[in-house]
C-alpha cells in the first residue's frame, strides 16, 4: 500500500505547488484544510459557545434563586441580576426591565441555553474538535479523506452559530419554545426567534453531515498500513460510531426542521392540529397536522445525540486511564462492541421520551424494553474502565483525574436514568428537575470532565507544552465540588414534584405562597436554589484558572521534553510536536494492538504501534 | 502532502474515497427524504375527511419530466461508458443532454408550480349550486380560476380579502400603499371537487370536455376561507410542496455540479484521467439518486 | 497490499465489457419508460380497492427503484463496505418508518391525531 502512495503522489501537480511557498495567515488559520487547525478552531468555538452557554444559564439561576428570596421580601419583589443586568437591559431592550429578566427572556434563555451546549458546544468540541485533531493522527493518515469539505463543515457550523447568536438582538428576542422545539408551541409565538433557530439548525445539521461523512470515509479509507479494524484506539472506535449516529439520526431532524420552517414561515399545518386555538381565537390555518409527528422526528434525532455527546467522551477517557495506569485497557473487544451495540440500540429507543404523549400501551413496553436492553453495553463499557484500573500504578495527573471523576458521575448520570424508562416511574418525573439532573450528570460532569481530561491529554501534542499541573488540579477539584452541589439538589427537587422550566422557580406554587397548600413545594425543595445558584456560580469561579492555564501555557508552559511526553502507545505521539501539515515525516506502518504498556521483557514500560 | 486513493482504490476495501463519501451521503439523504415520506404516510392517513388532495396535479406533464428525468439518468450512464473507452467527445455529448433535461425538468416543474398558484379553493359559508357537468350540484367548496378587476389573480387568501391599511415608517413617509378590502371577486368554477371519489373525478372531467364554465360573483362576505394552491392551502399542499421543492433543489444542486464537471472542471481529463472518471461516476451517483427519488415520489404524489 | 497494480487493473473496463455495459443501460433505461407508462396507465383504470391501488404502484415503483439502484448504480456488483453502509441505513430506514407508523396505530382509541 505504502507504493500505491507514492506512485499516487507524481499526480495532481496543482496540489503539489502548496509545498514551495508558504501560505498566508488567512490561509493557515482561517481557511486551512489542514486537520489539525480546524480541529483547534472547532475547539476554540465550542470554548466559547460553551462559556456563553454557561453565563445564559446563571442569569436563569439568579431568576430562580429570586423566585425563593422573593418569599422573604415583601410583595414578592424580584431584585435585578447583578453585573450584567443593565447590560442586558441595554442590549435587549423590553425584555430585561431595569435588569430584571422577564419570563419572555427567561425561556429564550433556556431554550438556547440547551440549543447552544448541545448544538454548538459539546458536540463540535468532542467530535469536531478531537475528533479532527485525533482521529487523523491515531489512525496514522496524512490528513482527512476530503480536507476542503472538512473546511467547510467548519464554516457551515460557524455560520450557524452565528445566526443562533445574532437571533438574541432581532426583535421579539431568540427561540422560546425550548430546545425540544415543540409544535404547536414553536409555530404560534409570534416572534421571529423561531425561524432564525430554524435557519441556524438547518446549518448545523449541515455542518455535522459533512463531517460525519468525512470522518467516516477517513477511517474507512485512511488507515496505516497495518491499522486493522481491530487495532484501532478505542477513541476511534467511538468517533466512528458517532459519526454513524450523525450521519442518519441528524436528517430526520432537518426534515422536520425543514417542516416547522414552513410552518412558521409559510403558514402550512405539519404540525398544527385541526381546530387549532392561539390566544382563545381559531388559528388561521388549514390544520390536519400532526404534533406528534415533530416529537417522533425530533427524538429520532434526540436520542442518538444523547450518545453523541458521551461516546466521544468515553473514547477519550478510555485513552487517558490505560495511558495513565500504564496497562492495556481490559476487555478491549468488549469494549468495541459494547459501542457498536450502543450504536444500533440507540436508534430503537427514542419514544422514551414521549410516554406522557398518551401512547399505546403495547408500543410503549416496546421502548421500555428496549430502553433497559440499551443501558447494559454502557455498563459493559464502565465496568471495562474500572476493571482497567485494577493492579494498575495509576499516574494522578489532571488527565487522570478528570478521567476518573467521569466513571462515578457518569454513572450517577446512567443509573438515574433507569427510572425514567420504565413509563410508570416516568409519569411522576417527566418534565421535573430530576430529568434535569439525570441528563446534565451525564453530559455536565460527563462528557465535559472527559473533555477537559483530553484538553489537557492533548494539549503537549498541539502546543509542545504542558499545562500547569496545579492549576489543573484546583480546577479539577473546584469543578468536581461545585458540579455536585449544582445537580445534586436537583434530583431531591425533581422527586418533590419541581417542574422545570419556570422562570421564578417554582414560587407560584410553593407553600410560600399558598400557605399549607397539599403538594405544594416547601421551604426546603425552595431554599435548594439558593445553594445551587451559589454553587453554579463557585463553578464558574473555578473555570478561571482553566480560562488562563490554558492560553498562558500556549507561550510559558513547562516544556514537553519529547515528542511522547505521556510515554503513550498509539500513533499521534509519535509524529512531531506539533505535527506538521501532512502530519508522518514516514507513513507509519502498525505492527500492534493499541494499548501494548508494560509488555515483559521490553526495556520501556510502553511499545508504541508502530514499533515491533 | 497527499491524500491517497483519490483516484486509485485502496487495496483492501477495494474502493476510492469519494466513492464512499458518496454512498455515507447518499445513506443520509435516504434518511432525510425517508423521514418525509413517512411524514406523507402519516399526513395522509391521518387527514380529516374531505382535507386530502388527490387528482388535482397535471398528469400528463408529471409522466413527461419523469420520463425527461430518466433519459438524464441514462445519459449520465452512457457518459461514464463513453470515459471508460476514453471517447471523451462522446462523454460531454451525453453530458450536455443530461444538464439539458435537468433544465427542462426545472422549467416544467416551474410551469406546475405556476398553474397551481392561479388556482383557487373557497370555502363558502353557506350552499351554493355549481355546475358539475350536465348536472347542477349544491355545495359550499368551490374550486377554481379567480378573477379581480378582469384578471386572474395569483396567491389570493382570507387576509387580501380583508385589505391591508398603509403602512408609514417614523417620520410619516408612506411605505406601504394601502390596499382596499374586496367586496366581490368572480370564480370560475371547475366542474369537479377533489372530495370525489377518483371515478367520479375522472368521470366529471370527461363530461365537462369542452362546456363553458359560467363566472359566478362571490361575495367576500360569503367566504369563510380562501387559498391558493400554495403549501398553506392543506397538508396535501404542503407535503406537495415540500417534497418536491426539496427534490428540485437536489436536481438544481446535482445540475451544477455535473455542469461545472463538464465545463470547467473538465482540464482534470487531461492531467488525472483516472481521478475525473470518478468524479464523473460520483456525481452520476448522486444524478440517479435523485432519479430514485422521483421514482417513488411520481406515483405518490401524482397518482394515489 | 503490494499488488496494487492488480486492483487498477480491476478498476478499467474493456471495450467488449463497455459495451456490453451500454446494452444493460439501454435495456433498463426502455424498462424504465414502460414502467412509467404502466404505472399511469393502471392508475387510469381506477381499480375499486384503494389498497389494490396502492399497492400496484408501489410494487412497480419498487422494481424501477431497484433497476436503477442494481444497474445505473452499480449496486449489483458493487464492494463489501458500500453493502455493509448501506445495510445500516436500511435498519435505521426500517426503524424510522416502521416503529413511527406502529406508533401511531397503537394509540388508544378515540385518540385524535390530526
Amino acid at each position: 500500500m505504502q507504493a500505491t502512495t507514492h506512485t499516487e503522489s507524481h499526480k495532481g501537480a496543482h496540489d503539489a505547488h502548496h509545498h514551495h511557498h508558504e501560505p498566508g495567515f488567512l490561509q493557515k488559520y482561517v481557511f486551512s484544510t489542514d486537520h489539525k487547525i480546524i480541529g483547534i478552531q472547532y475547539g476554540l468555538t465550542a470554548l466559547a459557545f460553551l462559556f456563553f452557554g454557561f453565563l445564559l444559564m446563571l442569569c436563569m439561576r439568579w431568576s430562580i434563586a429570586e423566585g425563593a428570596n422573593a418569599a422573604q421580601i415583601k410583595d414578592y419583589v424580584i431584585r435585578p441580576i447583578p453585573l450584567v443586568g443593565g447590560l442586558l437591559e441595554k442590549l435587549l431592550g423590553d425584555v430585561a426591565p431595569k435588569g430584571i429578566m422577564s419570563a419572555d427572556l427567561y425561556n429564550s434563555f433556556g431554550a438556547m441555553h440547551g440549543t447552544i451546549m448541545v448544538f454548538l458546544a459539546i458536540v463540535p468540541l468532542a467530535f469536531g474538535a478531537f475528533g479532527n485533531y485525533v482521529v487523523p493522527l491515531q489512525i496514522g493518515a496524512p490528513d482527512m479523506a476530503f480536507p476542503r469539505v472538512n473546511m467547510a463543515s467548519y464554516q457551515f457550523y460557524f455560520i450557524g452559530g452565528v445566526i443562533m447568536f445574532v437571533s438574541f438582538f432581532i426583535p421579539g428576542g431568540a427561540a422560546q419554545a425550548g430546545w425540544t422545539s415543540y409544535s404547536p408551541l414553536a409555530t404560534t409565538i409570534p416572534t421571529h426567534g423561531q425561524a432564525f433557530w430554524l435557519v441556524g439548525m438547518v446549518f448545523l445539521i449541515s455542518s455535522s453531515l459533512l463531517g460525519a461523512v468525512n470522518f467516516i470515509a477517513t477511517i474507512i479509507q485512511l488507515r496505516a498500513p497495518g491499522m486493522t479494524w481491530m487495532r484501532l484506539p478505542f477513541f476511534v472506535w467511538a468517533q466512528f460510531v458517532t459519526g454513524f449516529l450523525l450521519l442518519l439520526a441528524f436528517p430526520p431532524l432537518e426534515a422536520a426542521g425543514v417542516m416547522q420552517l414552513m410552518d412558521n414561515v409559510f403558514g402550512t399545518s405539519f404540525f398544527l392540529p385541526t381546530g387549532l386555538a392561539v390566544g382563545g381565537r381559531l388559528a388561521d390555518v388549514s390544520g390536519g397536522g400532526s404534533p406528534l409527528l415533530w416529537q417522533h422526528l425530533f427524538w429520532f434525532l434526540g436520542h442518538p445525540e444523547v450518545y453523541v455527546l458521551i461516546l466521544p467522551g468515553m473514547g477519550v477517557v478510555a485513552e487517558i486511564i490505560a495511558n495513565n495506569t500504564r496497562k492495556s485497557l481490559w476487555g478491549y473487544k468488549s469494549l468495541v462492541y459494547s459501542v457498536l451495540a450502543i450504536g444500533f440500540i440507540s436508534f430503537i429507543v427514542w419514544a422514551h421520551h414521549m410516554y406522557l404523549t398518551g401512547m399505546g400501551t403495547k408500543i410503549s413496553a416496546f421502548f421500555q424494553t428496549t430502553t433497559m436492553i440499551i443501558s447494559i453495553p454502557s455498563v459493559i463499557i464502565l465496568t471495562c474502565l474500572f476493571i482497567s484500573l485494577w493492579g494498575g500504578s495509576i499516574r494522578f495527573n489532571t488527565p487522570m483525574l478528570f478521567a476518573l471523576a467521569f466513571l462515578p458521575m457518569f454513572g450517577i448520570g446512567g443509573l438515574t436514568g433507569l427510572p425514567l424508562g420504565f413509563a410508570a416511574a416516568d409519569l411522576h418525573l417527566h418534565d421535573t428537575y430530576y430529568v434535569i439532573a439525570h441528563f446534565h450528570y451525564v453530559v455536565a460532569p460527563g462528557t465535559i470532565f472527559a473533555l477537559m481530561g483530553g484538553i489537557y491529554y492533548w494539549f503537549p501534542k498541539m502546543t509542545g507544552r504542558f499545562m500547569s499541573e496545579f492549576w489543573g488540579k484546583v480546577h479539577f477539584v473546584g469543578s468536581f465540588i461545585f458540579m455536585n452541589v449544582v445537580f445534586q439538589p436537583m434530583f431531591i427537587q425533581g422527586m418533590a414534584g419541581m417542574i422545570r422550566r419556570m422562570a421564578d422557580g417554582g414560587l407560584n406554587y410553593s407553600t410560600f405562597k399558598n400557605p399549607g397548600a397539599v403538594g405544594g413545594l416547601g421551604a426546603d425543595v425552595m431554599n435548594m436554589h439558593k445553594i445551587i445558584l451559589i454553587g453554579a456560580v463557585c463553578l464558574g469561579l473555578c473555570q478561571i484558572p482553566f480560562i488562563i492555564n490554558l492560553f498562558w501555557s500556549i507561550k510559558n508552559g513547562k516544556k514537553a521534553t519529547s515528542d511522547n511526553p505521556w510515554g503513550s502507545t498509539t500513533l499521534e505521539w509519535q509524529t512531531p510536536t506539533p505535527p506538521p501539515h501532512g502530519n508522518f515525516d514516514k507513513e507509519p506502518i502498525v505492527v500492534r494492538g493499541p494499548y501494548d504498556y508494560s509488555l515483559p521483557g521490553k526495556d520501556k514500560d510502553f511499545t508504541p504501534q508502530n514499533q515491533a | 502532502m497527499e491524500i491517497p486513493f483519490t483516484s486509485k482504490p485502496r487495496p483492501d476495501t477495494g474502493i476510492y474515497n469519494s466513492k464512499v463519501g458518496i454512498w455515507l451521503f447518499l445513506a443520509s439523504e435516504v434518511m432525510l427524504f425517508g423521514a418525509l415520506f413517512s411524514a406523507y404516510i402519516l399526513l395522509r392517513v391521518g387527514a380529516p375527511e374531505g382535507t386530502w388532495v388527490h387528482g388535482l396535479l397535471n398528469i400528463p406533464i408529471g409522466t413527461f419530466n419523469t420520463a425527461v428525468l430518466i433519459t438524464s439518468s441514462v445519459t449520465v450512464v452512457l457518459g461514464w461508458a463513453s470515459l471508460q473507452v476514453g471517447n471523451f467527445g462522446r462523454y460531454k455529448f451525453y453530458q450536455a443532454i443530461t444538464i439539458l433535461c435537468a433544465l427542462a425538468f426545472l422549467g416544467i416543474k416551474s410551469y406546475e408550480y405556476r398553474e397551481k398558484f392561479l388556482h383557487h379553493e373557497v370555502w363558502l359559508n353557506h350552499k351554493i349550486k355549481v355546475k358539475h357537468g350536465h348536472q347542477e350540484v349544491e355545495t359550499d367548496r368551490i374550486i377554481g380560476h379567480l378573477e379581480y378587476e378582469g384578471h386572474h389573480q395569483y396567491f389570493w387568501n382570507t387576509k387580501r380579502l380583508k385589505g391591508t391599511p398603509e403602512e408609514k415608517d417614523k417620520d410619516g413617509k408612506v411605505i406601504k400603499a394601502a390596499v382596499p378590502p374586496v367586496e366581490s371577486f368572480k370564480m370560475i368554477p371547475d366542474a369537479f371537487h377533489y372530495t370525489m371519489t377518483p371515478k367520479e373525478l375522472a368521470h366529471a372531467r370527461k363530461e365537462s370536455a369542452g362546456v363553458a364554465h359560467e363566472e359566478i360573483e362571490i361575495k367576500a362576505s360569503d367566504v369563510k376561507r380562501l387559498s391558493a394552491f400554495v403549501p398553506s392551502h392543506s397538508t396535501y399542499f404542503a407535503i406537495y410542496f415540500t417534497l418536491t421543492g426539496l427534490h428540485g433543489l437536489h436536481v438544481l444542486g446535482g445540475a451544477i455540479v455535473i455542469f461545472y464537471i463538464w465545463g470547467p472542471g473538465a482540464k482534470m481529463w487531461k492531467t488525472d484521467p483516472q481521478r475525473y472518471m470518478n468524479r464523473v461516476e460520483v456525481s452520476g451517483l448522486f444524478w440517479h439518486f435523485v432519479d430514485l427519488v422521483w421514482i417513488f415520489l411520481f406515483p405518490v404524489i401524482y397518482l394515489l | 497490499m503490494s499488488d496494487h497494480s492488480h486492483s487498477t487493473e480491476a478498476h478499467k473496463h474493456s471495450p467488449q465489457e463497455v459495451s456490453k455495459h451500454v446494452k444493460i443501460y439501454i435495456g433498463v433505461f426502455l424498462a424504465l419508460l414502460v414502467g412509467t407508462v404502466v404505472t399511469v396507465g393502471l392508475n387510469a383504470v381506477h381499480f375499486d380497492s384503494i389498497k389494490l391501488t396502492v399497492a400496484i404502484a408501489l410494487f412497480v415503483a419498487v422494481i424501477k427503484a431497484s433497476l436503477v439502484a442494481c444497474y445505473f448504480m452499480h449496486l449489483i456488483s458493487e464492494k463489501k463496505m458500500i453493502y455493509v453502509i448501506l445495510g445500516f441505513t436500511a435498519f435505521f430506514f426500517v426503524g424510522l418508518m416502521f416503529i413511527t407508523l406502529s406508533a401511531y396505530a397503537d394509540l388508544p382509541a378515540n385518540t385524535v391525531t390530526h
